[in-house]
């Protein structure tokens, strides 16, 4: 066996060579070129103009053969669709064939066939093979049905597989309901409302049976499927739980990943006193651990998902630090998530190890590692109080190494420790004013200023110091530009005699010669501060700053309870949610909505808690609650009434009356009316379209430009008959939102194209936010409450809805049916204040508070959001379902 | 779900591709545009599927830096990769899929190929494309993975194309039914005229120590590999001294609790190979199973207590000025002394501007290796309770270079013939009901083999 020669043949005039020997007599030098061509594609040559020569190897009974003519035809037949249909006979009879092997080969290939005029030749031998007495050809067929509904769902609804699909999770052999979950989870996933899956307790101790026999992956299919289901109570988690475990000891570690996935999120509903609870807990422990004995990339893998574990249930691992310390021959990418763990266990118990380990890392050549571990040590001090003292000593004798960019990452994390635990490190200011030349990255800079500013009083040399970074001022990034400004305002302000002259100079350079419009406008302030009332600058600039805390790297509870949910999967490695469909984003550079996710997101080291560039001569934000909240918000809102159990409507969103959004005379006589609608999960636009002209129409498309959140046709625009003159058809569009995704300017524009016979036709139009308020955007009350405080008081937005002579119930309900829901409601001091939240279709959280006044006609809504872009939307959203 | 799979070779041209979703770039549908002429007629086809392609090979495969992570996302499709020898394994998809799942199938798929045509290399895989393009279409459709046992493939795939023209119709179904069924990894009809067991316990020992000799980790990962040629389809059940199970059974007289206490060893997690029941494990933890005929791994595991470390190194660096070093490093056996260890290397780490060793030990032979930045020192064979020494003064050459030395750890490499964890094999019962052989008749062996993991010693 020798098949690389195939690889080998590269002259001209090949293709013709290569004809001749397929359309040979002789068997052997048929399959000969078949290879050739097959090993052709394979390295990216064109050998499509062979097509009908390979298709004419297909009727042969030797079955390697025509495997690989099928291989030939699953590249090609989209470009040659005509020529397949040729093939479709042959596919047919193989259906037939005697040998499972073959029927099963046939029906697997003709799923691959992705050409709309052979699929419909598919339907009858797939029904046929859904119930084929031989497993091995069902478990192929359940695939197949999976691979229809990514070319026609349509067509797969219409011929009733789904509900065979339905009825092979109950098949005596476990790897055809295996297969039947893949392809069902696969199929639901695009119609999130459809319930398709329609789990109960019956078909999950189906599924727990099979997952006892199945083979690897297909346990996996199981798990992962098992884990979308919500039990109806805690006894039932807890049986569903009891007979995941065993899973815990299987060899791959995907199995163990999914049953720790179908675990965590099912101990939600388990009491903590119950005794389960506890060895459930213990017994999650040692698997976890074992995943760190495999293979590098899964070793990566199970890392950033021990990370999310971690941060939900920080006790599971509490006292296995050890197992995540570094090793020297760790791949870099293993060594940094270690670190990340490792800090998240730190503890009083265990600092001594830790900060040992830390300080060996430091020394290691790879210089983000390096810094990692730098930066390490700086949050154990922040987190552990008890270890300060050792962690800014052992950092001291780091910045005595002179490695310069240890030292600089030093300096960095020092000035953090300055701001968690002011007035008591002091006294190694001197050493890290002796490294001042060595800083030449920004961020190690901007820390030192900050530092010399803050401790102006206590360095005698101050304005020395300061003064020698004035020289090179426009060369400095911004951040340190605007440090300098405000540590050189704080030694004014602390030594006003000396300094006169080098504050006057660093406002000129920062006013007058400077084009950064932050830089300018931080330097006129201070300039009017310093000039109107020196006594207010002071206690504006050397304000007391709020402390910094160890949780600001800690994943938003929100953003972790959905990624427990997706342990295992690439968005547990992300640490980002998948999209509302099937695209992944990461980038944050393509995808507007990414941005828009924004905060929280951040890696652990990355962010900076309180950033020293921007803020802290403000004076510090007042705390972060809301005001008409009162102060007893712990105990006030728990007691409130839980209003929502049992109110519920079916009847969809409030729909808009049809506006004209296209008229006759700019489209040729073609006029577009419409409006858009949500029922049930589904959104569509709803089109009425006229013929105004003397000719009749036909060839209607449509398209929409790239919008904000993604909406796209989710199916072509069908208008069956042509359009004769005056005449008037109605027309309901599915949307979905896995379209692409660009920012808009309003942000709800859309831009839609449609096309006739005549020409193409422009608009665009705005569409009410609440159409993208999905059905699950109740959020629970603790959550709610802690989203609130987390999302900060910038982001809060305040509007007046007047004339909504309402009460609280009607409002509730009204709002209710357009999926903006009611998480709590209370009353103070004679209005009624209603807590709710929303979310849209990209995974964006939107909390409100409506401010209620019995007898006054008009309520104030308060909005606070992660991305304050939409605010202004939802208000307009609020007021269209009020009013009407 | 995985979209598609690459296999590129060192310089990133590819040598299989396989595309199971549009999504990752549609088939070569405007191909037909080109003529088929001209230099470029490669780079040309079909250009969104090259671009998944490319955008591996020119990010991943030819990137500057090294690989910072196993999954790279490039313009919002996510590459998994894993890499043997210098052939490259790259798993494609833009949902949101099991991302565990996907390496496990990258690592099962090098060992199915590896079972048919032995080491992944570009000559092995060019030799035998048409093969692998056999197996993916069998283990993963749709992006989805099936049954993949070389057990089970190995009875309709093989090398000289596939075995089905003349099956009969019995042979066909029995491979279905294997392919798809309960024990697929193992078929029916296997007869041996001698029932032979092989076992091997395989263990490596990891050590972190400091410099002052305090263990800062230390854990054994084990394997219990089988090696069975055995008819029929034979039930065996499989122990050891568990200390779980051996407290269980002692319940009984108190006496022997304390005495079978001492030789039990605390499991801290096991793994099984898929064909024991998981859940008569969880229950009873009993290992029951019918095992795949020839080589498997029957469970892996993990203990951090009580560990027999076979060496402890003493390491004594001394900097004499700024350019000479004096390093002393001491081995002492620690295990039985009628054993014998093997194959032992100690690794001595020295700076990169070392200009010259001398080095003097007591026992086997050393040796300054200036491409490795080491002094190997190598002892055939050393047995239990003993010690062995060796000096050194490393000459340096004077550096500018203001960053301290990082001084990595000194590790070790061993082979010793028993289980640094204390594992003992117990028993491994054989019934097989319906042929007639019992437990007695089936000839078994046992060997223990203790490796060194990553031992090290900070120095």
């Amino acid at each position: 066996m020798t098949d690389s020669k195939y690889f080998t043949t590269t002259k001209k005039g090949e293709i013709f060579e290569l004809k001749a020997e397929l359309n040979s007599d002789k068997k052997e030098k048929k399959k000969e070129a078949v290879k050739k061509v097959i090993a052709s594609m394979t390295v990216g040559k064109d050998v499509s103009a062979l097509f009908p020569d390979v298709v004419n190897c297909m009727q042969t009974d030797n079955l390697e053969l025509k495997k690989l003519v099928y291989l030939y035809l699953m590249n090609y037949a989209k470009s040659q669709p005509d020529m397949a249909i040729m093939a479709v006979n042959t596919f047919v009879k193989d259906c037939e064939d005697p040998n499972p092997l073959i029927r099963a080969l046939a029906v697997r290939t003709m799923g691959c066939i992705r050409v709309d005029k052979i699929t419909e030749y598919l339907c009858e031998p797939l029904r046929k093979c859904l119930k084929d007495e031989d497993p091995y050809v069902r478990k192929t067929a359940a695939v197949c049905v999976a691979k229809l509904h990514d070319i026609n769902a349509q067509l797969v609804e219409d011929q009733g597989f789904l509900d065979t699909l339905k009825d092979l999770i109950s098949d005596s052999n476990p790897m055809v309901v295996a297969n039947a979950v893949a392809a069902l989870s696969e199929i639901a996933e695009s119609h999130p409302s459809s319930n398709l899956l329609d789990l109960n307790p019956q078909s999950i101790n189906k599924l727990l049976t099979a997952l006892n026999e199945c083979t690897e992956w297909g346990q996996i299919f199981i798990l992962d499927c098992l884990a979308n289901y919500t039990p109806k109570d805690d006894r039932e988690a807890q049986s569903i739980c009891e007979r995941v475990t065993p899973r815990l000891s299987h060899a791959n570690s995907a199995v163990v990943l999914s049953a720790v996935k179908v675990l965590m999120k099912f101990m939600e509903m388990l009491s903590k006193d119950l005794d389960y609870y506890g060895t459930l807990l213990k017994k999650l422990a040692p698997p976890l651990v074992t995943l760190l004995s495999a293979e590098p990339e899964l070793q990566y893998v199970a890392l950033r998902n021990i990370n999310l574990i971690v941060q939900k249930r920080p006790e599971i691992l509490k006292h296995e630090m050890k197992v995540f310390f570094v090793k020297y021959n760790d791949p870099i990418y293993v060594k940094l998530e270690k670190l990340d763990i490792m800090i998240r266990l730190a503890s009083q118990a265990n600092i001594a190890q830790v900060l040992a380990e830390l300080k060996e890392y430091a020394t290691e050549v790879d210089v983000d590692f390096v810094r990692k571990a730098v930066r390490a040590i700086g949050r154990c001090a922040i987190k552990v109080e008890q270890s300060a003292e050792r962690c800014v000593s052992t950092l001291l004798d780091l910045i005595q190494t002179k490695v310069n960019y240890v030292v600089q990452e030093a300096i960095v994390v020092i000035k953090d420790i300055f701001r968690k635990y002011p007035n008591k490190y002091e006294s190694v200011i001197a050493t890290l004013c002796e490294n001042l030349d060595s800083l030449d990255e920004p961020e190690a800079r901007a820390a030192m200023i900050w530092i010399v500013g803050e401790y102006a009083e206590r360095i005698d040399n101050a304005d020395e110091l300061l003064e020698s970074f004035l020289e090179g001022f426009h060369d400095e990034s911004t951040q340190v530009q605007l440090q300098l400004l405000t540590g050189i305002v704080k030694l004014f302000l602390k030594k006003p005699t000396e300094t006169q002259e080098l504050v006057q100079q660093v406002l000129s350079l920062a006013t007058q010669d400077s084009d950064n419009p932050d830089l300018r406008d931080r330097g006129y302030i201070y300039w009017r501060l310093l000039s109107t009332d020196p006594v207010a600058a002071k206690e504006v600039v050397l304000a007391e700053k709020p402390l910094i805390s160890e949780e600001t790297d800690l994943i938003e509870p929100t953003l972790l309870d959905e990624l427990i949910c997706y342990i295992g999967t690439l968005a547990s490695v992300y640490h980002k949610p998948p999209m509302s469909g099937p695209p992944l984003t990461t980038s944050s550079v393509q995808m507007g909505a990414v941005d828009l996710l924004g905060g929280g997101l951040d890696s652990l080291m990355g962010d900076e808690p309180e950033g020293i560039g921007g803020t802290n001569f403000v004076a510090p934000p007042t705390a972060a609650v809301p005001a008409s909240l009162g102060a007893p918000i712990g105990s006030g809102l728990s007691d409130l009434f839980d209003l929502t159990s049992g109110v519920g409507t079916l009847s969809g969103s409030y729909v808009a009356p049809k506006a004209v959004w296209l008229p006759a005379m700019k489209a040729k006589g073609l006029e577009i009316s419409g409006t858009f609608t949500r029922q049930v999960g589904s959104i569509s636009m709803d089109l009425q379209l006229t013929n105004k002209a003397l000719q009749v129409m036909t060839d209607f498309a449509i398209q929409f430009n790239r919008n904000s959140f993604g909406l796209a046709p989710a199916a072509p625009l069908q208008v069956h008959a042509p359009l004769s003159p005056n005449q008037t058809v109605e027309i309901s569009l599915p949307l979905s939102t896995v379209g692409s995704v660009m920012k808009m300017e309003p942000l709800n524009n859309l831009q839609v194209a449609v096309k006739n016979n005549i020409d193409v036709f422009y608009f665009s139009t705005l569409y009410p936010l609440h159409i993208l308020f999905v059905e699950d955007g109740k959020m629970d009350r603790q959550m709610f409450l802690a989203t609130w405080k987390d999302i900060p008081n910038e982001n809060e937005a305040q509007f007046q809805i007047r004339d909504c002579p309402l009460n609280a119930e009607a409002v509730s309900s009204k709002l209710q049916s357009s999926n903006i829901f009611t998480v709590a409601k209370r009353n103070v001091e004679g209005q009624d204040m209603l807590y709710q939240s929303l979310k849209l279709t990209n995974g964006i959280w939107v909390l409100a508070e409506l401010r209620i006044q019995p007898g006054n006609p008009s309520c104030t809504l308060s909005l606070k959001c992660r991305a304050p872009e939409v605010s202004q939307h939802v208000y307009q959203a609020y007021e269209t379902i009020l009013k009407n | 779900m995985i979209g598609g799979l690459f296999i590129y070779n060192h310089k990133g041209e590819v040598l299989i591709s396989r595309v199971y979703r549009d999504d990752i770039g549609s088939q070569a549908a405007d191909s037909a545009v080109f003529s088929s002429s001209g230099p470029f007629l490669g780079e040309r086809l079909g250009a969104n599927r090259r671009n998944a392609v490319d955008a591996f090979r020119v990010n991943v495969i030819h990137a500057r830096q090294q690989v910072r992570s196993p999954v790279t996302n490039i313009a919002r499709t996510s590459f998994f990769h894993v890499k043997r020898s210098n052939i490259w394994l790259a798993a494609v998809t833009k949902q949101n899929v099991n991302a565990a799942m996907v390496f496990e199938f990258l690592y099962k798929m090098c060992d199915v190929m590896a079972a048919y045509f032995g080491k992944i290399s570009e000559e092995n895989i060019k030799n035998n494309f048409v093969l692998i393009y056999e197996l993916l279409d069998e283990i993963l459709d749709f992006g989805y993975p099936q049954n993949s046992e070389t057990g089970a493939l190995k009875t309709f795939i093989t090398q000289q194309g596939i075995k089905s023209q003349h099956q009969t119709k019995e042979e066909q179904s029995q491979i279905t039914s294997q392919v798809t069924g309960q024990i697929g990894w193992r078929r029916e009809g296997i007869k041996y005229r001698r029932n032979e067991l092989f076992l091997d316990v395989l263990e490596s020992v990891n050590l972190l120590m400091s410099p002052q000799g305090q263990v800062l980790s230390a854990h054994v990962s084990g394997r219990v590999v089988m090696k069975s040629y055995l008819s029929g389809m034979p039930e065996c059940k499989f122990g050891m001294n568990d200390k779980i199970v051996i407290e269980k059974q002692g319940k009984g007289t108190a006496d022997e609790t304390s005495k079978s206490g001492k030789q039990s060893i605390a499991i801290d997690d096991c793994t099984f190979h898929q064909c024991v029941r998981l859940s008569k494990f969880d229950s009873e933890r009993s290992i029951s199973f019918i095992p795949p005929d020839g080589e498997f791994e029957l469970m892996r595991y993990r203990t951090t207590k009580d560990i027999i470390l076979p060496f402890r190194v003493i390491p004594l660096v001394r900097e004499v000025g700024r350019t000479k070093l004096e390093v002393k490093v001491v081995i002492k056996s620690n295990f039985k002394p009628s054993l014998l260890a093997q194959k032992i290397e100690v690794r001595i780490p020295t700076p990169l501007n070392t200009s010259g060793v001398q080095v003097i030990c007591m026992k086997g032979k050393a040796k300054y290796k200036a491409s490795e930045n080491a002094i190997v020192w190598k002892i055939k064979r050393m047995a239990g309770m003993k010690e062995s020494q060796i000096s050194a003064e490393i000459e340096l050459l004077p550096t500018n270079d203001k960053k301290k030395w990082a001084r990595p750890p000194i590790s070790m490499n061993f082979e010793v013939p028993f289980a640094p964890s204390g594992l003992k094999v117990r028993y491994l019962k054989v019934f097989e009901p319906k042929l007639n052989y019992s437990d007695h008749d089936v000839i078994k062996w046992v060997r223990y083999i203790g490796r060194s993991g990553i031992y090290e010693t900070r120095c």
